[in-house]
């Protein structure tokens, strides 16, 4: 017998209404009763997020271009990771997300992306900015300089014939950055304005060096190598190149955030069409639908009665397993679905496990009270350790997924612990609730017709 | 019913099974996909009618120094192109040239690109996340058990029966490989952990029946006890599975897609397998183990 049966029923109506409000809206939205204005008292997004596989997009995959035995600092990486974010940010992209997977990987990605060159092309590149003393030698645009500058902090070794310029400070002395036509002719030039510090070396090294070359060098590729004509006091310069809007843009992006601590390769990379994507989400919305219906059918035929509850438990599992996803901000991916599916099933066997029980207890002649107490205390032994199992499993693959960026286990693992989790809570709470309501309702007496014995 | 007498039967099935599988699989070595070997896969579609012939995208392939691309063409009309690792740079290149030897667009359907580093890690670290996982559930199932009679020969058998599970889908892979082409790519690492994940769930409904009857039925012989404990959960078993594998079936069905098809065939054996290992692997060499009867399998039984 189920004591308090009003206040099981009371929680359930409250948890459903509220999965339901989530699940149906796409941001919850609480007004500030006390306010005039529109201030919200709360709010929070909850509009679905879709995975790669599911809209198109872009996965890549960096690797520190570190050799393999030495540590890298796990700050380095978080500040590349920012970099990365703030670059991409910039470029005016969205929802796209860049994590650090393991010691020495990061992963971007952009769900709806269409332009992924771009993109390719922003992170990857270091964008170490020298001022090179240069002395005398004019490099041309484009040839690559050899500094004593390492950003590991290694000596830099010169090869036959060749010869190590002094760098005079780095862009990580650039204080603001902005992008201007150029007054003569076409063509765009950067300004940037540097730190006291900066300003203070700019202003010593033009002073003491003029009609000297200086040249700017990015990632080691020189921009422009000017000739000194003056002492540049106060830390303004200009970068005067033959740039189109859209290079001295790029660049002028790359300068403002720094570059990397660490230098980046694209190790893995992955571009889902958007035709594909959606393809992929309709087939897997209608498999699942024709699923439910099936398994529904199959339900409310052989346990009669209790398949009509299970179904209806089943459901309300789904709408909290959905509201969860969206409140948390979880993307939902193709083998995520394949993890809530599974997790489905983990719910039904739940069920399943628990009605066999009771049949088996109403046919030794028990009556419908004491079947139904019997039936989940006695499942629950191995309900419980059967989920345990998986759930364990779960955080195993959870760890490796994220330890390593493989993102196809890491959605699978977290849909399907959580989808455990809360059957749990549906098998054990809301079906045996329910189940009651529906037996005092109904005051079956004929077992046979109303639980299919 | 007694399903535990026939138990050499079950055992010779599940050997016959993995036996010519992996024999298979040993002949033609094992098709591991990009996923792990590194490299690229990139899937275009051209205007109608205009798509290229194979030889005019292999030699654009070759003027840009890759000369191991294959290609193969899709029901839905579009070219998949594999070939060693491609870099964005390359792959721009690539695109432009096909543009421009088409006359048509060329959208992009999908481009899968690994470093040949990257793939023998994922393999690595996916062998240890499955060994450790399986290490944490015998440690579970012991501890589970702690009240029951050599607790530790349920987890050991547990574990039997996702070996038993792993090499079935090992070898339905196999012949999927033979007959069929397939691949083991990162999906199939999907599978593969789920079928671990519900072979431990369905082995543990089981050995918990077990548990319970031991307490219940101290008086009856080991053998007619787990025998008695699986015809009691067969019902749920069949229930389970008839439901689980409908889902997949379904979603086999309908999914459509080469990629899904494959993954979806190996859930489907794999979950069937699962739950047969319970019934007819896990249980019953509890039997052999308590009766030890490997004392009797070379012929020692006439001189007994």
């Amino acid at each position: 017998m189920i004591r308090n049966l009003t206040n099981r029923i009371i929680l359930i109506v409250v948890v459903v209404a509220l999965s339901l409000w989530i699940d149906l809206s796409r941001e919850i939205l609480i007004p500030n009763p006390f306010s005039n204005t529109n201030e919200a008292l709360f709010s929070r997004d909850v509009e679905p997020r879709l995975g790669l596989d599911l809209q198109g997009g872009l996965q890549v995959l960096l690797e520190a271009d570190i050799p393999a035995d030495q540590t890298i600092d796990s700050e380095a990486m978080e500040v590349a990771r920012q970099i990365v974010q703030q670059r991409t940010d910039a470029l005016g992209v969205n929802e796209n997300v860049i994590t650090v997977a393991g010691d020495r990987r990061i992963v971007g990605e952009f769900p709806g992306l269409a332009d992924t060159e771009s993109v390719l092309a922003t992170i990857q590149q270091t964008g170490l900015l020298e001022f090179v003393d240069t002395g005398d030698d004019l490099p041309e645009a484009g040839t690559i300089l050899l500094t004593d500058y390492s950003p590991t902090g290694e000596p830099v070794t010169a090869g036959e014939g060749e010869k190590i310029y002094h760098t005079i400070f780095t862009g990580a002395e650039i204080d603001s950055i902005s992008v201007s036509p150029n007054q003569f002719g076409g063509g765009y030039s950067i300004n940037f304005a540097l730190k006291s510090n900066g300003a203070q070396i700019f202003g010593q090294h033009t002073a003491a060096n003029i009609g000297k070359i200086l040249a700017i060098t990015l990632d080691k590729q020189v921009i422009s190598a000017p000739v000194i004509n003056d002492a540049i006091i106060g830390g303004q310069g200009t970068i005067t190149g033959d740039f189109t809007f859209e290079e001295a843009n790029a660049f002028a992006i790359q300068l403002r955030y720094g570059s990397l601590p660490v230098p980046l390769k694209i190790v893995e990379t992955r571009i889902i069409g958007p035709t594909l994507g959606a393809d992929s989400l309709n087939k897997s919305l209608i498999a699942g639908g024709i699923g439910m219906i099936i398994v529904a059918l199959f339900m409310i035929i052989y346990y009669r009665m209790p398949g009509i509850v299970a179904v209806l438990s089943i459901l309300i599992y789904a709408a909290i397993a959905f509201a969860v996803f969206k409140w948390f901000h979880f993307t939902l991916t193709l083998p995520g679905i394949a993890g809530f599916m599974l997790s489905t099933g983990t719910a039904l066997d739940s069920n399943i496990l628990i009605f066999e029980r009771m049949k088996e207890e109403l046919r030794n002649g028990k009556t419908l009270n004491q079947a139904m107490d019997q039936g989940w205390t006695r499942a629950w032994s191995s309900i419980r350790d059967s989920n345990l199992a998986a759930i364990i499993t779960s955080i195993i693959l959870f760890w490796f997924g994220s330890s390593f960026g493989a993102t196809i286990v890491k959605g699978f693992s977290l849909t399907l612990a959580l989808g455990v989790i809360i059957s749990l809570f549906t098998a054990i709470y809301v079906t045996r609730t329910i189940l009651a309501i529906f037996i005092r309702s109904f005051k079956p007496q004929n077992y046979e017709r109303w639980f299919g014995l | 019913m007694n399903i535990l007498s026939k138990r050499y039967y079950f055992f010779a099935f599940s050997l016959i099974l993995i036996i010519s599988g992996l024999t298979l699989l040993a002949i033609n070595g094992v098709p591991l996909s990009l996923d792990f070997t590194g490299g690229t896969l990139f899937e275009v579609q051209f205007e109608n009618g205009k798509t290229p012939d194979t030889s005019t995208i292999l030699s654009i392939y070759e003027d840009s120094n890759i000369d191991d691309a294959q290609i193969t063409s899709t029901e839905i009309g579009s070219v998949i192109i594999r070939s060693s690792f491609l870099t964005n740079e390359v792959r721009d290149e690539v695109l432009k040239d096909l543009k421009t030897a088409s006359d048509s667009e060329v959208t992009v359907i999908r481009f899968d690109s690994v470093g040949p580093s990257i793939g023998r890690q994922v393999t690595q670290r996916a062998a240890i996340a499955v060994a450790v996982a399986s290490i944490l559930v015998v440690l579970f199932i012991i501890w589970s058990f702690r009240k029951v009679e050599n607790a530790f020969r349920y987890g050991v058998c547990a574990i039997l029966a996702m070996l038993h599970d792993i090499a079935i889908i090992f070898s339905i892979t196999g012949i999927g490989a033979y007959f069929f082409n397939w691949q083991v790519d990162s999906l199939f690492l999907t599978a593969l952990l789920t079928v671990i994940g519900f072979s431990m769930q369905d082995t543990i409904v089981v050995f918990d029946r077990i548990r319970e009857n031991s307490n219940i039925l101290r008086r009856l012989e080991y053998e007619k006890l787990v025998n008695h404990s699986i015809v009691q959960t067969l019902q749920r078993s069949i229930n389970t599975q008839l439901m689980t594998v409908e889902f997949l079936l379904l979603a086999l069905a309908l999914f459509g897609g080469v990629t899904l098809q494959e993954f979806a065939i190996v859930l489907l054996v794999g979950l069937l397998s699962g739950t047969y290992s319970s019934i007819f692997v896990a249980a019953p060499i509890l039997v052999v183990w308590e009766k030890r009867e490997w004392q009797t399998w070379f012929g020692r039984s006439a001189n007994a």
